[in-house]
């Protein structure tokens, strides 16, 4: 890990004056937030706050910490030190709201199950102990699987599904929770064309629906086009704000230690004459 | 086998405690190993063993169930030991399973050794639990067996959705704040118990494969994790009683290791067997790839033959046909005789010559090969003499509608990368004025 510049953290205030004379709380608000493994520190003092009804990304390189992040806010990882308020109190008071889509990567996908038991997964936290999904739980998982587009996948061994198509199924099993705030970790990593248009269209309608969506995402191009805050992150907070404030040139130099690998210089490139996102 | 039943009474106790032993390993095995944890069932029998003989020291009771509690008791401590060997330190899996089982063994050893030469230390049998004696089973062992495995199916049925939850997504299982380390203790007792259920009949040496044998081979003959568990209880109680019986059919033949034979029996078949998973299937798959690959080639060939004067009438023997790609003549004979079956090609004396639908075929994989190549060429920018040999490979597994998008895609061309014309499925087979 390069050591990151010394710089002070650029944090934009949430808009709570537009949201309302009554200012309601940030869907996240994350205060000196410290995570280490085994005395490796990889969150180091990361403040900023959301406000909700915001696509949020979360950016930064490789090892920057961008899944410990959502890690530690779910309480999924312990805190070196911190905390993390989710609408105002404490995550674990928030479960029944947070919806959470892991890494593709983090299951194995042989395991002997199908698209429709993975979705109903999502509503576990609601059934509780020794009760069983029954005909209700059934149908809202075959309609978050209709609204990711793989209701015909429903019976089918999740090992036989594309990895978009496995990616679709992650993201139903979150929508079943019905959440108002939703983590994902690389939704749009490795999937294919058709599966990256269903994503960002389901963004814009959770975004519709006054939900907040917090995504680790790691394609530069398109953070314009489908989010409108951004995180930038390196081991410690570089900038969070608004997408036309905080994602320029000297932030992403920052986030990504000046030496940007070559896409990322083309994105810069775009940025800097001014053409944005198409 | 019914004669085995009928000389010894006792077979009836062994075989009946020995399906039971079965089919608590065999259902709560599936979670062992789809955790990847197939090793945890060796650690926790092995670390049975000091519970065995300390009970047996302290007590100076023989019987099962005063054993077993102590061997209960000594293997939850190894699993709990090892649970937190993974929570509170860096070391991986595998090591904390090596910690727990040598220290367990070995002190279980130690203890045994001493024990020998206690006085009535040589009818406790302690070292039956070594390697299992099933043919002592006593019908009130039988319901100290009996009530553990139902005790623990019981919870299984339970929680089942709370295992599948732990055993396939765990993190997630937390997100939604379901206590998942708690339900992970719960699973690990259970398979303690399951374990412990083994160690007069099979042992502690080999008890692991009893957790792991049904489950790989349910595994292989289903895709749904309830259809898995019950499938593995069912071959596990299956191998117990093969087991059992096996060993009464002959003098000296011991319970336990045939118990475990007849279930890497059912593993072994099941490997081989299984459809889609099995290894017999995979070879008749790829078999049949290479088979239609060969058709499809000779097909492509006898086409170009005929591209230049648009006359496939004409008739090619197969010492030319093998000329073309330099193969065996032997082998373009077999392939020959597969596509006349077929009806895509018909003799002319010892030459063979393209039907109407060989024609037909031969015109779909040829199309197959240059839209493929074109798109290479056009899309990825790849040079046109590199895209020969992935065409080779992809004519054959384009599906019909991804060959439509391609077509759709680079504007329904007429000719391909090397110039040579792209044949559509509708044209007229007669040679060109």
């Amino acid at each position: 890990m390069k050591p990151v510049p010394q710089m002070p953290a650029q944090t934009v205030a949430p808009p709570t004056a537009t949201s309302g004379p009554t200012a309601s709380p940030p869907a996240v608000e994350v205060h000196d937030l410290t995570v280490a493994y085994h005395t490796q520190p990889v969150l180091w003092d990361v403040d900023f706050a959301l406000p909700p009804g915001r696509l949020v990304a979360v950016i930064g390189p490789n090892g920057a910490g961008k899944s410990t992040l959502l890690k530690a806010i779910l309480g999924l990882v312990p805190l070196t030190a911190g905390w993390v308020e989710i609408f105002g109190r404490p995550p674990r008071e928030q479960r029944a709201r947070i919806g959470y889509v892991p890494q593709r990567e983090s299951v194995d996908w042989d395991f002997p199950t199908d698209a429709l038991d993975v979705v109903l997964m999502g509503l576990y936290g609601r059934l509780g102990w020794f009760r069983r999904p029954g005909r209700r739980e059934r149908e809202r998982a075959l309609n978050a699987l209709a609204q990711v587009g793989m209701a015909a996948f429903a019976r089918r061994q999740i090992g036989q599904l594309s990895g978009g198509q496995q990616q679709r199924v992650f993201l139903a099993r979150a929508l079943v929770q019905d959440a108002a705030l939703y983590f994902m970790d690389e939704p749009f990593a490795g999937v294919d064309a058709a599966t990256e248009r269903t994503i960002a269209g389901l963004l814009r309608e959770l975004r519709s629906a006054g939900k907040t969506v917090v995504a680790v995402h790691h394609d530069l191009q398109t953070v314009r086009e489908y989010f409108d805050w951004v995180v930038l992150l390196n081991l410690r907070l570089v900038a969070a704000g608004p997408v036309e404030q905080v994602f320029t040139p000297e932030n992403l130099h920052t986030t990504y230690g000046g030496r940007l690998p070559v896409l990322t210089q083309a994105a810069e490139t775009r940025l800097r004459r001014g053409t944005g996102s198409d | 086998m019914f004669t085995a039943f009928a000389d010894n009474p006792n077979l009836w106790y062994v075989a009946a405690g020995s399906a039971l032993l079965g089919l608590t390993s065999g259902a709560l095995g599936c979670f062992a190993v789809l955790r990847r944890q197939s090793l945890l069932g060796d650690a926790l029998a092995h670390a049975a063993l000091p519970g065995v003989c300390l009970a047996f020291w302290l007590t100076g009771s023989k019987s099962l169930s005063v054993l077993l509690a102590g061997a209960l008791a000594a293997a939850w401590l190894g699993a709990l030991w090892v649970l937190g060997i993974l929570r509170g330190t860096r070391l991986k899996e595998d090591a904390a399973l090596g910690i727990v089982l040598s220290v367990f063994f070995g002190g279980g050893i130690v203890l045994l050794t001493a024990l020998q030469h206690r006085p009535n230390a040589a009818q406790a049998g302690l070292d039956k639990f070594l390697f299992g004696q099933a043919a002592a089973l006593v019908p009130e062992d039988l319901r100290v067996l009996g009530a553990l495995a139902a005790a623990a199916l019981a919870v299984l049925a339970l929680a089942f959705k709370e295992f599948k939850l732990l055993a396939f997504d765990r993190e997630f299982g937390a997100a939604l704040g379901r206590p998942m380390h708690r339900i992970e203790v719960v699973l690990t007792t259970l398979l303690v118990v399951a374990v412990i259920l083994g160690l007069q009949t099979v042992g502690v040496v080999l008890m692991a494969a009893m957790l792991i044998a049904p489950a790989v081979a349910a595994r292989q003959w289903t895709d749904s994790l309830g259809r898995m568990v019950l499938l593995a209880g069912g071959l596990g109680a299956l191998s117990g009683v093969a087991g059992a019986v096996l060993s009464a059919l002959g003098p000296h033949l011991p319970t336990g290791p045939l118990i475990v034979l007849a279930a890497t029996g059912v593993l072994g078949v099941s490997l081989a067997l299984a459809p889609r998973r099995g290894l017999v299937w995979a070879w008749w798959r790829l078999r049949a790839h290479r088979r239609q690959v060969r058709r499809e080639n000779l097909l492509a060939d006898l086409y170009r033959l005929g591209e230049p004067g648009r006359d496939w009438a004409q008739a090619h023997g197969p010492a030319a046909l093998a000329g073309v790609r330099g193969l065996p003549v032997g082998q373009v004979r077999r392939t020959l005789g597969q596509l006349r079956r077929r009806g895509w090609l018909e003799a002319a004396g010892a030459r063979w010559r393209l039907t109407g639908s060989g024609l037909t075929e031969a015109r779909r994989v040829v199309r197959n090969h240059r839209l493929w190549e074109l798109f290479l060429a056009r899309r990825l920018d790849l040079a046109s003499d590199h895209v020969h040999r992935d065409a080779e490979e992809m004519e054959h597994t384009l599906p019909p509608e991804v060959v439509a998008e391609l077509d759709r895609l680079l504007g329904q061309p007429h000719t391909g990368t090397h110039g040579e014309p792209i044949p559509r499925p509708g044209e007229r087979n007669e040679p060109s004025p």
